[in-house]
């Protein structure tokens, strides 16, 4: 028996699979170079930062690069006791360079990332060394601040000899490493950043809570309701989109400050006194309110999407079937509505956890995330190398975040509208 | 076991969902136990309304439901026991096919076991035994129809409802489940109540309908005595196809009238006229009419050929019979009738008895 098959020809001679693969060539050229556009964007707004992003925060040739002859010379220093003169000197010339380039600013605020302190030392040194000798550079340094004689300062400044570092992402979870190189956790008292970020995974579980507890029963009657009833509701859910997240934000301002609206009616209908009116604002409390007010649309959408394609005569087939309101509920209509619940609550997750605005506005001390922090090493610190590092760990975490729930839910199963 | 005659018994019901409009009008109907039942009407009539409050998902204005001699309208639906093929199937797309059959088992917290066997039986009569692992969204719509019809059975309620069940499958698809729905009725004799506006399915498939219009049920019997003996205009026009000529009694006797049309006069059945100077609308069926009739007739009109449609099995006619254009003749195709062509002249010839002297419309 053969297995040869015979190739079928098209008209003018060529093997049909090799026409057709020609035919469909074209039709993919066009469809790339119609997205083209969009791709361009992504790479551009997207792809570039994000790798921007992670060599910032890896990035720690800034040390390396102005003090070249220090680390050459500090290469066969152990670390353990004082440097030899060879570091001293290689220090100093390195450092001339730096003052009279007007660029040690950099290095002083570098180094007192390593070492507190080390800011004020190197300020007084570059005062000094105009004065100095040459030769003998180590008693000459030691002379100017009784900190040089002190090893772990140098030692700070080997930590910063490598071209890259790990330590802004150990800053991010409280740790460091060490004079020995061991990772290790930071003070108890100076833990802030899991702090924050408990924090914000807790508010952006809750904020989600709140938006599907509040989402489920709106969608259910905007799905249910008859056209222009339901077109009045839709318009109630979508006005907050249209109007200025600041315009909300402070408007929740007004309405949850001691001397607020929400406060004033409370006082009125006697729930509080007047002289013990509860804080709402600047604290977690504000920050769940004014967060939930505006995710909440993002909640209701993909819900009403997904109810609204659920047939009225399911539920009614379950109750002719015999099971209860309840049961029919929970057994038929509920199950239906997952994609929708899914795609609402990855959507207002994930949304909640970068969140900015709001909690800086109406957060206060307690309430403030870790999007915030962030802000704050961008704004005040110019740190931004840690800025970046923590970015990227939100961002992983959202990813994580993602694929937990493509485990569970599967992403196919989510719609979006 | 005896029937009963009124298992199902709408007591003067009334329903209304504006406070304006009576979609349902002192609506009376007794339904046997074990009879399939077929409420026919246009779409507006009400006999969806009357579904849905024998079902429970609507409840009526005035007057009570009975089943089995007990009122049901404070009965919720989940309580009923009646089952219900809905329109569009509503099949729970979630569920595999054995689940959505389990489903009404399950709530009633039948042991597995029972459960098994009941689905298995229920697919089995539905000839989908080997169907049910696959999820309704990777079944035909025959397929997902009977398994529609095999989840309301499958709990065995005493009455079972069917809204449009055939609605959305194709003439063939259509044909052959309404035979199929058929004998599962004769071979499990459940009550079924079918609520359809395609009169040849409630001619096919009922012991009895009910014909709605405008709220009310015009005529209620047996498929053959619908069509034979409409008591009314609308019923005598919904079902089947209907010559009429509109005219005015000029004699009454004996069981037989005298009608003077427009030109000329014709003799009828009186049906529903009483009196001389009534107006009337009087019906005839087009296959009671004949040509050249061999038998002695007390109608004969002459009449001029305008139409001639072949159908396959029959031809169709169309006549201009005393001053009626639209006048149907139906000629069986086996008959070596030459005389049917375009501008003939034919005798037509009729029995007085076969046309029926209706209210005027």
């Amino acid at each position: 028996m053969s297995s040869e098959t015979q190739k079928i020809l098209s008209t003018d001679g060529i093997p049909l699979e090799e026409s057709l693969k020609k035919a469909e060539k074209k039709n993919k050229i066009k469809a790339f170079l119609l997205v083209t556009p969009l791709l361009l964007f992504l790479i551009i707004t997207y792809i570039v930062p994000i790798a921007d992003m992670f060599s910032r925060s890896i990035d720690d040739k800034l040390v390396t690069n102005m003090l070249p002859k220090t680390y050459k010379a500090m290469e066969q220093w152990d670390g353990k006791e004082l440097p030899p003169e060879k570091v001293f000197e290689a220090f100093y010339l390195d450092y001339k360079i730096l003052v009279k380039n007007k660029t040690a600013g950099k290095l002083q605020t570098q180094l007192n990332y390593e070492k507190n302190g080390f800011k004020s030392v190197l300020k007084k040194l570059a005062r000094k060394q105009k004065k100095f000798e040459e030769g003998n550079y180590k008693e000459q340094i030691m002379k100017v601040h009784k900190r040089w004689r002190n090893v772990e300062y140098w030692r700070a400044i080997k930590r910063r000899a490598p071209a890259y570092t790990y330590s802004k992402y150990l800053k991010g979870i409280d740790m460091y490493s060490n004079e020995d190189g061991k990772i290790v956790q930071v003070a108890e008292d100076r833990r802030i950043h899991r702090i924050l970020w408990s924090r914000t995974l807790e508010v952006a579980f809750f904020v989600t809570l709140f938006c599907f507890l509040m989402a489920y029963p709106i969608a259910h009657l905007l799905a249910t309701l008859p056209m222009k009833y339901s077109n009045l509701l839709m318009i109630c859910v979508l006005l907050p989109f249209w109007t200025s997240l600041l315009v909300r934000t402070a408007s929740w301002m007004i309405l949850l400050q001691q001397q607020g609206i929400v406060n004033d009616f409370f006082v009125w209908i006697g729930l509080v006194a007047d002289d013990n009116r509860p804080e709402m604002m600047y604290n977690k409390t504000g920050t769940y309110v004014a967060m939930t007010q505006i995710l909440l649309p993002f909640m209701v959408l993909p819900l009403y999407s997904v109810m609204k394609t659920i047939s009225p005569s399911l539920m009614r087939a379950g109750k002719s079937l015999g099971a209860t309101p309840a049961v029919a509920f929970f057994k038929v209509y509920f199950p239906l509505t997952i994609p929708g619940i899914g795609a609402g609550c990855l959507l207002v997750f994930i949304l909640a956890i970068g969140y900015y605005i709001t909690p800086a506005l109406v957060g206060g001390a307690s309430g403030t995330l870790i999007s915030n922090q962030i802000a704050y090493h961008m704004k005040s610190t110019l740190d931004w190398s840690f800025a970046s590092a923590m970015g990227l760990m939100l961002l992983t975490g959202v990813l994580v975040i993602y694929w937990i729930y493509n485990k569970l839910v599967g992403v196919d199963n989510i719609k979006l509208g | 076991m005896s029937k009963k005659e009124d298992f199902v018994k709408f007591d003067k019901v009334d329903k209304s969902y504006d406070g304006k409009v009576l979609v349902v009008k002192d609506l009376n109907l007794d339904i046997k136990e074990g009879e399939f039942v077929t409420m026919l009407g246009p779409s507006g009539s009400g006999k969806t309304t009357c579904l849905m409050m024998l079902a429970g998902f609507e409840t009526p204005t005035n007057g009570e439901i009975y089943l089995d001699n007990n009122p049901i309208s404070n009965i919720p639906p989940h309580k009923r026991g009646i089952g219900m093929v809905f329109q569009n199937y509503a099949l729970f797309p979630h569920m595999t096919v054995f689940e959505n059959l389990a489903f009404p088992l399950r709530v009633r917290k039948i042991s597995k076991e029972d459960i098994e066997k009941k689905v298995d039986k229920a697919l089995a009569m539905v000839s989908l035994s080997e169907f049910g692992n696959r999820m309704p969204g990777q079944l035909s719509g025959g397929q997902q129809q009977r398994v529609a019809v095999a989840r309301a059975l499958v709990f065995d309620p005493s009455v079972v409802l069917m809204d449009e069940p055939l609605g959305a499958l194709d003439k063939n698809l259509r044909e052959s489940m309404q035979y199929e729905i058929k004998h599962i009725h004769e071979s499990i004799g459940v009550t079924v109540v079918y609520v359809t506006h395609d009169q040849g399915e409630a001619l096919t498939m009922s012991n009895r309908i009910a014909v709605f219009n405008d709220g009310k049920v015009q005529q209620l019997s047996s498929p053959d005595k619908l069509y034979e003996e409409p008591v009314n205009s609308f019923v005598a026009e919904f079902i089947g196809e209907n010559n009429t000529f509109a005219g005015e009694i000029l004699d009454i006797s004996n069981g037989s009238c005298k009608v003077k049309l427009d030109k000329g006069e014709i003799i009828a059945n009186p049906i529903s006229v009483q009196s001389v100077g009534e107006k009337t609308t009087v019906s005839i069926r087009p296959e009671r009419a004949l040509i050249n009739p061999k038998d002695k007739m007390d109608n004969n009109q002459k009449g001029k050929i305008e139409e001639v449609i072949y159908h396959g099995d029959h031809t169709r006619v169309r006549l201009n019979l005393l001053g009626n254009s639209e006048f149907i003749l139906k000629v069986p195709n086996s008959s070596q009738n030459l005389d049917i062509k375009l501008g003939n002249e034919i005798n037509i010839g009729w029995n007085s008895r076969d046309a029926r002297a209706l209210d005027p419309k």
